[in-house]
């Protein structure tokens, strides 16, 4: 399997309100198709190493290598195109635009990358509801959805532009038991398909489905092993 | 950057708050309805009083100054000396323009020359009875002087005509006509300060509707004017000229001033203290309307702040999801510039039915202005600087909190 995303050397600081170091050395690499957890507990710097990843958060040394593309020191711009075309984010508090419909909401990162037409957007888009089971809530709108519909509804459009990395932030950390146990399969399914999955979660259960587990502790990578059970 | 989602957004933002957007737009079309009543009604005085002025005077008046100062013989032949001359006489000269006619109908063959009107006025007294009031007379060609005045439009009572046909004919100030208490038919004792006198018949009488024309003056025939005076039918004291374009008077006057060596003075000149007013009106009104659109101004740049604040979860989204900078800016631009647009637009309807209420509006001035109701002007140009003060205003509202927008970090708010 190709590396899609490989970190090196990733070190971090946080200056306010004191110097410290989050992030100490961290080195590692995913391949396609990798669903991989990284836990570890509060503080750890796990959310942090994800948004370094995501390629929102610039602030760091180190190097980031996705896709084939070096990505420190690139333009914010270039940023957020390469994260409109290879990323797709869940995460744990916000989950969609409250104005706009659940299809609306899918469809926005497909229309900002104006690869297909509208109508087709519209086309994929559906499929990808049908396929978390949400078509039935498509022109619903965000506001009137459930938290795990919601979060559903999100995983579908981190899908929209078929991207090389699904990066999750406690994707299941906010939902109850069946939401969440919902939510997960959804992402096992899409491992099971060939997707690359990196989320953090602090619930064990979530972790022990995955088939690797980067732990952290105090800013490092204190173990990384293969769920060979899976 | 894409304007097409970017609209899409910018457009559901807008129709989930109605209520803001509606007092966001509403702060506009206060400012442009009230910018373009003000510059209409402004515009509209200023046109008005331009107007009267330019009808009851000539472009150029072309006449000679008796007030010469001529130094003494003496002192021309001793100058800087010390020479002492009591009670000299200013020479005896008289205000004709020498040559008058002849000078008239030159000009006349002048190019951009609209009409020219040789005429000999002077001072009077209007006797009627007890009623003395002073005045002016002017002995005209009155075909000539039609052409330039549009007396025939001027006239309250009477006829043009009756004059030619009366070498003693008068046609009257409609305001001297009243306080002299006369008609069309009464007759009038007119006496010069040469101190003839000679009794006059009202055949007619004339509005302008400015106060000091209508107040004081009075039409004779020319060569009866020439006789009250004792002088020869060549005597002419002032040449009256109309040009096509008003505003080719200035230099035209300066050159017959050079080629003639007569005084001239030009519709600017004679009407400083008009024009000065109309600067000033000018001046107020934008201030006024300035202040208005910036007031407005602050209206949008406060709900569009208060806007990216509510939405900034989604703006973080927006951005991990792949949207840049610039289409952040251009979503929350377009709100601003639709707040622009549309309140603009109703601004200009409002605007353009306060300036209709205005212009019906009865309004007495008196005998000073003839005029009925206030002058308003309906002028496109207003109605397109209107718009386009509107939008520039919004649009610099709008800028600062979408830059703020785009600014958003979406780590720090993504992170909760």
């Amino acid at each position: 399997m190709p590396t899609v995303l490989s970190a090196s050397h990733l070190n971090k600081f946080f200056y306010d309100p004191a110097k410290f170091q989050v992030l100490k050395d961290i080195t590692f690499d995913v391949q396609a198709g990798d669903f991989m957890a990284i836990v570890g507990k509060s503080g750890c710097g796990k959310s942090t190493l994800l948004y370094l990843l995501s390629t929102m958060d610039t602030e760091y040394d180190g190097e980031i290598e996705m896709a084939g593309t070096k990505l420190t020191g690139r333009s914010q711009d270039f940023l957020a195109r390469f994260r409109n075309e290879h990323l797709g984010f869940v995460f744990q508090f916000h989950f969609l635009l409250p104005e706009f419909s659940a299809l609306q909401n899918v469809m926005l990162p497909g229309l900002k990358l104006g690869k297909y037409s509208d109508k087709e957007v519209e086309e994929r888009a559906m499929e990808k509801l049908r396929l978390i089971g949400m078509a039935d809530f498509a022109r619903k709108p965000a506001s009137k959805l459930s938290g795990g519909q919601q979060q559903r509804v999100a995983i579908a459009r981190a899908l929209i532009n078929d991207p090389t990395i699904i990066m999750g932030d406690e994707p299941t950390g906010n939902l109850d038991r069946a939401n969440g146990d919902n939510v997960f399969s959804i992402f096992h399914d899409l491992a099971r398909k060939g997707q690359t999955i990196i989320a953090v979660t602090h619930d064990p259960d979530f972790a022990a489905g995955t088939d690797r587990v980067i732990e952290m502790s105090d800013g490092m990578i204190i173990t990384s092993h293969e769920n060979k059970g899976q | 950057m894409d304007l097409h989602i970017a609209s899409q957004i910018a457009r559901t933002h807008l129709t989930t708050k109605k209520r803001q957007t509606l007092v966001a737009m509403l702060g506009v079309t206060f400012g442009i309805a009230m910018f373009i009543t003000m510059i209409s009604f402004m515009q509209g005085v200023n046109q008005f009083l331009e107007d009267s002025a330019l009808d009851a005077s000539p472009h150029i008046r072309l006449y000679n100054e008796v007030n010469t100062q001529r130094p003494s013989l003496i002192e021309q032949l001793n100058p800087g000396r010390f020479n002492v001359v009591y009670h000299q006489k200013p020479k005896d000269e008289q205000s004709r323009i020498k040559n008058g006619l002849t000078i008239a109908e030159r000009i006349e063959r002048e190019p951009g020359v609209l009409g020219v009107s040789p005429q000999v006025a002077t001072q009077a007294f209007y006797n009627n009875g007890p009623i003395q009031l002073s005045g002016t007379i002017s002995g005209v060609d009155i075909d000539r002087e039609n052409r330039l005045y549009k007396l025939n439009t001027r006239l309250k009572s009477g006829s043009l005509n009756a004059l030619k046909t009366n070498p003693d004919g008068l046609i009257m100030g409609t305001v001297l006509a009243r306080k002299l208490n006369v008609r069309v038919g009464d007759k009038v004792t007119v006496t010069t300060p040469k101190g003839t006198t000679r009794v006059l018949r009202v055949v007619g009488t004339f509005g302008f509707g400015v106060g000091t024309v209508d107040n004081t003056k009075s039409y004779g025939n020319l060569s009866t004017v020439q006789e009250m005076l004792q002088r020869d039918p060549s005597y002419i004291t002032d040449i009256h000229i109309k040009m096509t374009d008003p505003l080719q008077a200035i230099p035209f006057g300066q050159k017959l001033r050079a080629a003639y060596g007569y005084y001239t003075e030009d519709w600017a000149t004679a009407n400083t203290a008009i024009l000065a007013g109309e600067k000033i009106r000018n001046m107020l009104t934008y201030v006024v309307s300035i202040t208005l659109l910036v007031v407005a101004g602050f209206g949008i740049y406060n709900i569009m702040n208060m806007t990216v604040i509510n939405k900034i979860k989604d703006i973080a989204i927006l951005k991990a999801t792949g949207f840049d900078a610039r289409d952040i800016v251009a979503i929350f631009l377009l709100q601003a510039v639709f707040i622009g647009f549309t309140g603009g637009l109703l601004g200009l309807g409002i605007g353009f039915g306060l300036s209709y209420l205005l212009s019906i509006m009865p309004f007495d001035a008196g005998d000073f202005l003839s005029i009925k109701t206030f002058p308003v002007i309906f002028a496109a140009k207003y109605y397109v600087m209107g718009l386009l003060f509107g939008v520039t205003t919004t649009i610099l509202a709008g800028y600062f909190p979408a830059r703020k927008a785009a600014q958003v970090d979406p780590v720090a708010i993504l992170r909760g």
